[in-house]
């Protein structure tokens, strides 16, 4: 028996290298920064441009799981609402008299398990689409958001808490940083490790994968709870950054988050795309909106801008991935007609 | 035989499963009226059928679309921007007769539905992401058009307020409009070609590509209608409600694939019955307009409706699983 050595290692060349999407994503950037600099003179400032990058920031952890999720052919659109309650049970607990940081913890836990329902609901019933699942579970999360609060608001956090927010660690936002150290961890957890490679290896054919003994259910449990747990992280930056929290926070946050994961260039029929990718896609929207705001574009137009955003970038990945399907099957035909 | 023995099964789940919504809405009802007697109350009642009336309209739509695997999350956005610039005209031109009205709203929503359907079947995004992008850009559009300001009921002309309190033929205008809806998809999906070729699709989508069925035609035309449905539905909204806001309708999305899925159309594609539907909607109406009789708080629904809305999809898979099961365990070998 011979071995057949199976490698997607590709030989390294320059052209390759260049047409990654990556680089559109950089250019993105530098001409958002070229036209932003030039139409506002307040732009270029550091003050202003970590101001900005503090904004957006929060909605930008549940980036890193969605990306994996997307690659596995699923999505999540319960995230939003997960924050909203996480945040509102940090803050109910805290007002009731539980320690600040027990209730952060709690925060955390709410949101794991959020995120762990969903991933149960579709491991258990697994005809079940995360569609549904996670449609019910937005409804029902912030359902239950309302029911706490009902239509109060809570705060009065003690003044460390602002750190998270507002804090800095050298002249560099606190967010920034710790956005900075989880992106590097996702990239490698993602393109390094056993179970990243697993997670591509589900999106691209989820029957196989399973067969070849992949524990899908565990890779998917997991997943969608580090979605749940990143917005309960979200929940603690935008709880810090305004001071007190109401069951309406966070809404709408899943398209966003889903808009910067599709501008990242990863494609949403699963199995493709690269976690630096996303992580640039979420300075280009933020920066993008942060710009757009600088020159009075109302707040009603960035809505258009991010939803044709999202579609031209889906388009454009699509058009990526289904570009070589005909090649394949011409081979695949003359594998037939060989047979 | 096998075979046999599943179709009998199924339509007995089917039935089952219809009658048992019926039930339910029974006892709910009886719960409620016990709890708060002006529930049953005819002015109660009137007010109760009128707001199921456009929940059903969009219902029928979100159905096909449902059927053929797909989802449609611009409907809220779509209601809103048609109902917006049919009041807008309205303002401008109070002289305009009511059916003109509406019939900006359809076209309105006719050409949304059918930048969706483009994307779709054309382009091949996947519907909850191109819908989810169109909703975004649908509502700027209702906040620009509107140039953030409201149409509000002083501005509207008396004959266009007229369409949701008007009656044809004894019955409520906005209920006539719905059961004549009815009354077509009824026919439309069981007995012409086109739409048995939608359930096709939906069971099955390589199959049906393969017995020559035009899956883009399909996919345009169920997101084309859905777009029509909800430009009429957000001019009888706006009629309805005597205003026009850029947060029109704002989530709305959700309450009709709820009623959706409580009336059996499966997420996967290919299941889903005209009566089943118009059951969802009326339960989930039945839930809107009881809980605030029997004092639950408003702010409880959401919640509340959530929880329904699992329950329910959990519900129909395990009954479908069992079902599979015994099926297997009866086949002959």
């Amino acid at each position: 028996m011979s071995t057949r050595i199976v490698s997607n290692i590709q030989k390294f060349t320059w052209k390759r290298f260049f047409l990654q999407w990556e680089w559109m994503l950089i250019a993105l950037l530098v001409i958002i920064f070229t036209i932003n600099s030039n139409i506002s003179p307040y732009f270029l400032n550091y003050t202003s441009i970590t101001d900005a990058t503090m904004t957006f920031l929060d909605k930008a952890f549940i980036v890193f799981p969605m990306v994996m999720i997307m690659i596995m052919r699923e999505i999540d659109i319960s995230v939003g609402s997960t924050a909203a309650l996480s945040s509102i049970v940090m803050a109910t607990l805290y007002n009731a008299g539980v320690p600040m940081v027990i209730a952060i913890v709690a925060c955390l836990l709410v949101g794991a398990l959020c995120g762990f329902f969903n991933g149960y609901l579709l491991v258990k019933y697994r005809e079940l689409s995360a569609v549904i699942v996670t449609l019910s579970t937005m409804i029902l999360y912030r359902g239950i958001a309302y029911m706490i609060l009902e239509d109060r608001s809570a705060g009065d956090f003690p003044d460390w808490f602002s750190y998270f927010g507002w804090g800095y660690v050298g002249g560099i936002p606190f967010i920034l940083c710790l956005f900075v150290v989880l992106a590097i961890g996702f990239v490698l957890l993602l393109q390094k490790t056993t179970i990243g490679r697993r997670i591509y290896a589900v999106g691209s054919n989820p029957k196989a994968s399973r067969f070849s003994g992949v524990k899908v259910d565990k890779i998917k449990l997991l997943v969608f709870t580090l979605a749940g747990l990143m917005a309960a992280i979200t929940a603690i930056f935008l709880t810090s950054r305004m001071g007190s929290t109401r069951p309406n926070v966070a809404n709408m946050y899943e398209l966003d988050v889903i808009a910067m994961v599709a501008l990242g260039g990863i494609s949403t029929v699963g199995g493709k795309g690269k976690m630096l990718g996303a992580v640039l896609a979420v300075f280009v929207i933020g920066y993008l909106q942060f710009g757009l705001g600088l020159i009075n574009i109302p707040a009603q137009m960035l809505l258009i801008v991010i939803g044709i955003l999202l579609i031209v970038s889906v388009t454009v990945t699509n058009f990526r991935v289904t570009r070589k399907a005909p090649q394949r099957k011409a081979k695949k035909n003359q594998a037939k007609k060989v047979s | 035989m096998s075979e046999m023995m599943k179709s009998i099964n199924l339509a007995k789940l089917g039935k089952f499963r219809e009658f048992g919504l019926l039930g339910f809405i029974v006892l709910l009802s009886i719960v409620i009226q016990l709890l708060n007697p002006a529930f049953l109350s005819p002015g109660n009642l009137t007010d109760l059928i009128k707001n199921t009336a456009i929940l059903s309209i969009l219902a029928l739509g979100m159905m096909l679309v449902l059927i053929t695997r797909g989802i449609d999350l611009s409907i809220g956005a779509t209601l809103a921007l048609s109902g917006m610039i049919a009041a807008l005209t309205v303002r401008a031109y109070p002289d305009l007769h009511p059916l003109l009205a509406i019939l900006i709203g359809i076209v309105v929503g006719v050409v949304c539905g059918a930048v969706l359907g483009l994307l779709v079947s054309k382009v091949g995004i996947l519907p909850i992401i191109a819908s989810l992008g169109l909703m975004n850009a649908f509502r700027g559009m209702t906040y620009w058009v509107s140039g953030r300001e409201w149409v509000s009921a002083y501005q509207m002309s008396d004959s266009f307020k007229h369409i949701a309190t008007s009656s044809i033929l004894g019955i409520n205008t906005l209920v006539f409009i719905a059961i004549i809806i009815f009354i077509f998809f009824n026919y439309f999906v069981n007995n012409t070609v086109t739409g048995r070729q939608i359930y096709a699709l939906g069971s099955n989508p390589d199959s049906a590509k393969i017995s020559g069925i035009n899956s883009d035609r399909i996919y345009m035309l169920v997101y084309t209608l859905m777009g029509g449905l909800s430009g009429l539905a957000g001019v009888l909204w706006v009629s309805k409600f005597a205003s026009a806001q850029g947060n029109t309708g704002s989530g709305y999305e959700l309450t009709v694939i709820a009623a959706c899925i409580l009336g059996g159309v499966s997420i996967n594609g290919g299941v889903g019955k005209v009566t089943g539907v118009l059951l969802g909607a009326v339960l989930l109406g039945v839930l809107d307009n009881g809980l605030p009789l029997i004092n639950v708080s408003p702010f409880w629904q959401m919640g509340i409706e959530g929880a329904i809305i699992l329950i329910a999809v959990l519900f129909n898979t395990i009954v479908k699983k069992t079902v599979e099961r015994n099926n297997l365990l009866r086949r002959v070998i």
